[in-house]
């Protein structure tokens, strides 16, 4: 579903459509995890529970043309822009048939005909990146909208505010979406930004809104109003998510337990799911028509991507460069 | 025939990409009223949209180049002293160079970084003087040092139409050079391809940027006593000509490079490595580099004594010749 169809869509389906993108998230990441767990998935990942809302919405706000970049935590955002799952975990799994060919993995995902600029290790890198792609296509004549994921953590890299800085000035079409889960890995929000997150985008002269991220149809409604707001020609927003990582940082903590969050508080967080948020929004039979087809999906993903050949280690640098004299 | 200065072969290299090319665009700092010069005219030329004064943000606008070259663009970013290029390692080494391997061949990144002034400027001292083409070279960046106005023309030209990121090092003590040039003759110079700068038998010099006038010089002033010296330009740093460099020595049997890199893992310990691997040599090759760890003093003498010089390099051939 895009914000193309969200006018002449009956609200039931915008609301099944969010509720099958909420749960296709968590079940791919939910059996991600399982696939690192046996070896299938080497190194490991940055599971996106917990936050399925905000990418499954954001990206039901946008239209085919537009672009998004994603971060570590970013298999969300891939999926809800509409990547095959099947390809996706390919390339989580280092086959040749994956979105990179193998060549990026978790948290590079990367696929142009969607839209997709990639998804970015360095925490705060992509925020310029989007910026500068969405100014580019606004010369071109073009009204292509960047929304540029980034966590609580980048609003303490230079160069996300100096990103800021660029695109309001330049009245730049990009939406700024902070998801603020409460930690930069173990680091709390509270511990690391002096001041506030949206008082600090509002500094830059743009709209900052803080709204609840968990509950996907607030998410959209916002992302919507913000999307639009770009498109016209009214220059950059920034929105702050507030939101909660269910599970760890990354899988790695799976093993190390590291001790930053209470038990209670845990539990409080995942207490706000926004699968369950949704899926209460639909009645029954219909939630469990959606859970099958998800699963069938998913399936016939995992059945590619385990079928799908590795690549050939004999030129293992292929792509190094668009052209080699 | 007209002059033509290296300076200038870089503004006109800009100007005709520009006006070739509708996606060409410049971003940098001061760049509108051309405050190094590089950029004079164009601003009025091609307007505001495509000669753009950036705030003070290195690194936002260096990605915001990538995210405009992924977007279709081919920007060319100015860079005001060669060590801002320490500032945006992160984002040419990291960023702009790693999207096409790691997206598996989906995108091209055609962003190309000019310094207009590299290596020392006589009297702006440690933090305005180094000279880090080898940084990149190491990382696998396509890199340039152009010597002559020629080449800085063709070079610029070609790493502006080139489909991945390019560094073009000009080096300050090569920007007054001026040639005599016939302006019809200026063409794009292709990457990766060096060029014999002076014929000789005796021993092949490897240098490049403002050392090849020296290198040229010492040459002539050797050929009043009898050596005959071999001048090889490599013009590109990475990748690097290896056939090129590879006939010359096949003549010549003897090999010195002078650099103007810090001396451990410099390029010059490149070129070495490479001759130890691949060339027949009558005697050891030698470099001439700045110091390890070196850090432009800004006393002139100082300064001057650590960048590699016209002594050093006859030292080190006169030192080649006798070896066997
Ligand atoms: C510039 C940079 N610094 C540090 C890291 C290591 N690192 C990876 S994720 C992460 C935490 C990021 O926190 P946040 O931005 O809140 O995103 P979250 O992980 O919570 O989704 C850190 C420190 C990195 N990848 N990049
Ligand atoms: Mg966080």
């Amino acid at each position: 579903m895009t914000a193309d169809d969200l006018g002449r869509t009956a609200p039931h389906a915008v609301t099944v459509d969010l509720y099958r993108a909420v749960r296709l998230i968590r079940r791919f990441e939910e059996r991600a995890i399982e696939f690192v767990r046996s070896g299938e998935i080497v190194g490991g990942i940055h599971p996106y529970l917990g936050q399925e809302a905000i990418a499954a919405a954001v990206c039901a706000a946008l239209t085919s043309a537009d672009v998004i970049t994603s971060t570590h935590r970013g298999h969300g955002h891939v999926l809800a822009r509409g990547a095959d799952p099947g390809r996706m975990l390919a390339e989580l799994m280092g086959r040749e048939t994956g979105l990179n060919k193998g060549r990026g993995g978790s948290m590079h995902a990367a696929d142009f005909s969607l839209g997709i600029l990639g998804a970015n290790a360095i925490v705060g890198a992509a925020a310029s990146i989007a910026t500068g792609a969405a100014w580019a296509y606004r010369q071109q004549g073009r009204d292509t909208v960047a929304v540029t994921f980034f966590g609580d953590g980048a609003m303490n890299e230079g160069m996300l505010l100096e990103a800021l800085n660029l695109a309001a000035l330049w009245q730049v079409p990009v939406l700024f979406v902070c998801e603020n889960n409460g930690y930069a890995t173990t680091m709390p929000v509270g511990s690391a930004v002096a001041g506030s997150i949206t008082a600090r985008a509002r500094a830059f002269g743009m709209p900052a809104f803080t709204i609840d991220g968990q509950d996907p149809e607030t998410v959209l409604k916002a992302s919507t109003a913000a999307v639009a707001r770009a498109r016209s020609g009214k220059g950059p927003m920034f929105l702050e998510c507030l939101t909660y990582r269910f599970d760890a940082h990354h899988t790695f903590e799976h093993r190390a337990r590291l001790d930053y969050r209470s038990p209670g508080e845990v539990a409080a967080g995942r207490a706000r799911d926004p699968v369950a948020i949704q899926g209460a929004r639909l009645p029954e039979r219909e939630r469990a028509a959606v859970d099958s087809e998800v699963e069938a999906a998913l399936d016939a993903a995992a059945e590619f991507a385990l079928g799908s050949a590795h690549p050939d280690p004999a030129d293992p640098l292929k792509y190094l460069y668009a052209v080699m004299p | 025939m007209p002059k033509l200065s290296y300076l200038k072969a870089l503004n006109r290299a800009l100007g005709d990409a520009m006006e070739l090319d509708p996606s060409v665009f410049l971003l940098g700092e001061d760049i509108r009223v051309a405050a190094s010069n590089l950029t004079a005219g164009l601003s009025s030329r091609f307007g505001p949209e495509r000669v753009i004064d950036t705030p003070l943000s290195e690194q936002a606008f260096t990605n915001f180049a990538t995210g405009a070259a992924l977007a279709g663009m081919r920007p060319v970013i100015e860079f005001q002293i060669p060590s801002l290029l320490f500032l945006v390692f992160e984002q040419i080494a990291n960023q702009a160079h790693k999207f096409s391997l790691m997206t598996g061949g989906q995108c091209k990144v055609p962003v190309t970084y000019v310094v207009p002034g590299s290596g020392s400027r006589t009297g702006w001292a440690g933090q305005h003087s180094d000279h880090p083409y080898t940084l990149f070279a190491h990382v696998g960046v396509k890199t340039v040092v152009p010597a002559t106005p020629s080449d800085a023309y063709g070079l610029l030209v070609s790493a502006i139409r080139d489909d991945d990121p390019v560094v073009v090092f000009a080096p300050s003590a090569a920007l007054g050079v001026r040639d005599d040039v016939d302006f019809s003759t200026l063409a794009p110079v292709p990457l990766g391809v060096g060029r014999v700068a002076r014929s000789g038998r005796d021993v092949t010099v490897v240098a490049l940027g403002h050392l090849l006038q020296d290198a040229l010089v010492v040459a002539d002033e050797l050929a009043g006593v009898g050596i005959s010296v071999e001048v090889f330009d490599p013009r590109t740093v990475y990748p690097f000509d290896v056939d090129g460099l590879a006939a010359s020595v096949a003549k010549t049997r003897r090999l010195v490079v002078i650099d103007d890199s810090n001396r451990t893992s410099g390029f010059a310990a490149e070129v070495l490595a490479l001759a130890a691997e691949r060339f027949t040599l009558d005697a050891p090759p030698r470099r001439v580099t700045r110091p390890d760890g070196a850090v432009l003093p800004f006393a002139l003498a100082l300064d001057r004594a650590v960048q590699p010089g016209r002594d050093q390099l006859v030292a080190a051939i006169n030192a080649v010749l006798e070896d066997q």
